[in-house]
C-alpha cells in the first residue's frame, strides 16, 4: 500500500505530461518539426488562460473556451507565416527558428506578466478528492487523466477516420504526391500546428491549475513532453500516453525515495529506456 | 488537329543551376493520347514535375486551355483538371487502398470516376480496399496509383513510365485497360521507355533527346529508323 499511492498518483500526472507530448507528436509527425518553442506555447497558454480568466471572473476550465481557439489561431498564423518557411531537407533551421521563437515567447512573458509565479484559481476543483481503497485521488488529476485519454483518443480519430487525418498522413508521407492530388502542404502543416497547440492550450490550463507558473517554465515542460514521446515511440500517440505514465510514475517513486530526486529519477527512468530500446516502447510499424 | 488543351512554349526547366530542359514545345489536343519517348535522363520525368507545378517554370511557358499555369503550385494544377500516376507509383504507405483512392478525390472535381467506377474497372481493388497499399503486389499498386489519378476526374492524365518494373503480363492487363480509361474524353500524356507499347496507345509521338525534342511525329507512320535517330542521336 505505501507504494500504491505514488504509483497511482504517477500514473494520474502522466496525463498531463501526455498533453505536453501530444501536440508535440503531431507535429514531429506530420511535419518532421522539432519544435523547441513548445513548452513555452504551453507557458503562453497558461498565461492566457490567466489573462481571460482574471478580465472575465471565468472558470479557468471555462476560459478552455476561449483559450483553445486562441492558441490554434496563433499556431495557424505561427506556420503558415514563419515555420513553413524554414522546412525542407535540412533540420536545422527549424530547430534554430523554434528556439528563437521560445526566446521571444519567455522575454515576452516577462514583459507583459513580469517573473511573478501565477496561478489559476479553481476554487474547490484544486482540492477536492475521493478516497479509493485507502489512496486519495485528487478530483484534477483524475479529471486530467480523463482528458489525456478524450484528447489521445479524439487525435487518434482524427487522423485514422476523418479526410483531415487523411491528409495529415498522406503529406507526412510524401509531400509532392500530397500536392499533386490537390492538398496544399503549407495549408495542411498550418492546420496541424492549429491542432497541436489547440491540445496545448489545454495542456497549459491544466498545468496553470495545478502548479504556479512564471515565463521560465517551459523548457522543462519540453524535456518531459520530449521524454513521453521518445519512450512511447515517436509517432505513435497511445504509446505517447504510457510513456507520460512511465515518466510520472517514475517521478513520483523517486520523490517517494527523496523528494530531490522526483525530476532526475524520470530523467533516469527516460535513459533507460532509450538505452534498451532505442525506438521507444511502441515504434509506430514502418509500412 | 482538335483545340489543344496543353501547351508548352520555350519551356526550360532546372535542376538547381543544371538545365534538364532546352525549349520544349510541344501541344496536346482535346482528347488525344500523346506518347514521350526517350532515353534514361533525356528529360521524361522532369518534364511531367514541369507541367504538374512540382517544379517551378518560367513565366508563359506552359500554357493549360488558354491559361498560364507555368507559375501554379502543384495542388492548383490538379484542381484545374490535370492529374498524374507518377513514376514507381508513389502510393502512401500509411493510407489504406481506399484512402488511397480518396485522397485522389480531395481536389473535389465532379466526373464519372468515384470509388465505384474504379472498383468497377479493377474489381480486386475492392477486394483489398482495407488492406495497406504497400501489401499490395506491384500491378495492384499500379491499378491504385492509376485509380487515385482518375478518382481526380481529370481532363488530362499524365502517366509517368506506368510499365516500369512491372511484368510483362501485368503490363499487357493495364495496357488493356488503357482505351477504357482515356475514352471518356480524356486526353493523355503517356511517358514509356516500352515504344511499341506507346506507339500502339497515342496518335501522335514525341520524343526527347538530352533535354530537346528530337522528334515529333504521328504515331502510326512514323519508322523505327527515326525513332532510332531521334532516342540516340546517331546518323
Amino acid at each position: 500500500m505505501e507504494w500504491l499511492n505514488p504509483i497511482v498518483q504517477g500514473t494520474l500526472l502522466g496525463g498531463l505530461y501526455a498533453l505536453f507530448a501530444a501536440g508535440l507528436s503531431l507535429i514531429f509527425g506530420v511535419m518532421r518539426l522539432v519544435n523547441i518553442a513548445h513548452g513555452d506555447l504551453i507557458v503562453l497558454a497558461a498565461y492566457l488562460g490567466l489573462t481571460v480568466t482574471t478580465a472575465t471572473g471565468m472558470h479557468p476550465m471555462a476560459a478552455l473556451v476561449i483559450v483553445v481557439p486562441a492558441m490554434a489561431l496563433i499556431g495557424y498564423a505561427l506556420q503558415r507565416g514563419l515555420l513553413n518557411q524554414t522546412l525542407g531537407d535540412d533540420i536545422l533551421p527549424p530547430l534554430l527558428v523554434t528556439f528563437g521563437v521560445s526566446v521571444i515567447i519567455q522575454n515576452g512573458l516577462l514583459e507583459v506578466y513580469t517573473a511573478d509565479p501565477q496561478t489559476l484559481n479553481a476554487g474547490a476543483l484544486e482540492t477536492a478528492s475521493v478516497a479509493v481503497g485507502g489512496v486519495t485521488l485528487g478530483i484534477l488529476p483524475l479529471l486530467t487523466f480523463g482528458i489525456a485519454i478524450a484528447v489521445i483518443w479524439g487525435l487518434q480519430w482524427t487522423f485514422y477516420h476523418t479526410s483531415l487525418g487523411r491528409a495529415f498522413r498522406a503529406v507526412s508521407d510524401n509531400q509532392d504526391i500530397a500536392q499533386l492530388m490537390g492538398l496544399n502542404r503549407r495549408h495542411i502543416f498550418g492546420l496541424a500546428m492549429a491542432l497541436a497547440l489547440g491540445v496545448t492550450a489545454v495542456a497549459g490550463i491544466l498545468l496553470g491549475i495545478r502548479t504556479s507558473f512564471d515565463p521560465s517554465i517551459g523548457g522543462g515542460r519540453l524535456i518531459f513532453g520530449f521524454e513521453a514521446v521518445i519512450i512511447g515511440g515517436l509517432g505513435n500517440l497511445w504509446g505517447t500516453l504510457i510513456g507520460g505514465v512511465i515518466l510520472g510514475v517514475a517521478q513520483t517513486i523517486g520523490a517517494k525515495i527523496d523528494p530531490g530526486w522526483q525530476v532526475l529519477a524520470g530523467h533516469i527512468a527516460f535513459l533507460v529506456i532509450l538505452a534498451v530500446r532505442p525506438n521507444g516502447l511502441f515504434p509506430r510499424v514502418s509500412g | 488537329m482538335p483545340d489543344s488543351i496543353l501547351q508548352t512554349r520555350g519551356l526550360n526547366s532546372y535542376y538547381g543551376d543544371f538545365q534538364a530542359l532546352y525549349d520544349v514545345e510541344l501541344d496536346v489536343g482535346e482528347g488525344e493520347v500523346l506518347a514521350i519517348i526517350g532515353a534514361n535522363g533525356a528529360g521524361k520525368t522532369t518534364l511531367m514535375r514541369s507541367i504538374t507545378g512540382l517544379l517551378t517554370n518560367g513565366v508563359d511557358q506552359i500554357h493549360y486551355r488558354g491559361q498560364d499555369i507555368s507559375r501554379l503550385r502543384a495542388d492548383e494544377v490538379a484542381e484545374l483538371g490535370l492529374a498524374m500516376v507518377p513514376e514507381g507509383r508513389q502510393l502512401f504507405p500509411s493510407l489504406s487502398v481506399k484512402e488511397n483512392l480518396m485522397i485522389g478525390a480531395q481536389v473535389g472535381r465532379s466526373g464519372p470516376w468515384d470509388l465505384k467506377a474504379v472498383y468497377d474497372l479493377f474489381p480486386i481493388l475492392e477486394v483489398r480496399k482495407n488492406q495497406a497499399s504497400t501489401s499490395l503486389s506491384g500491378g495492384q499498386q499500379q491499378m491504385v496509383a492509376i485509380g487515385r489519378a482518375l478518382m481526380a476526374n481529370p481532363d488530362l492524365i499524365l502517366f509517368d513510365e506506368i510499365s516500369l518494373g512491372l511484368a510483362p503480363i501485368i503490363i499487357k492487363d493495364i495496357y488493356e485497360a488503357l482505351p477504357g480509361i482515356i475514352g471518356e474524353g480524356m486526353s493523355a500524356i503517356i511517358v514509356e521507355q516500352d515504344i511499341t507499347k506507346a506507339l500502339s496507345v497515342s496518335s501522335r509521338v514525341f520524343c526527347l533527346q538530352e533535354g530537346r525534342v528530337s522528334l515529333e511525329s504521328a504515331s502510326d507512320t512514323v519508322s523505327r529508323e527515326e525513332i532510332s535517330r531521334a532516342y540516340f542521336g546517331i546518323e
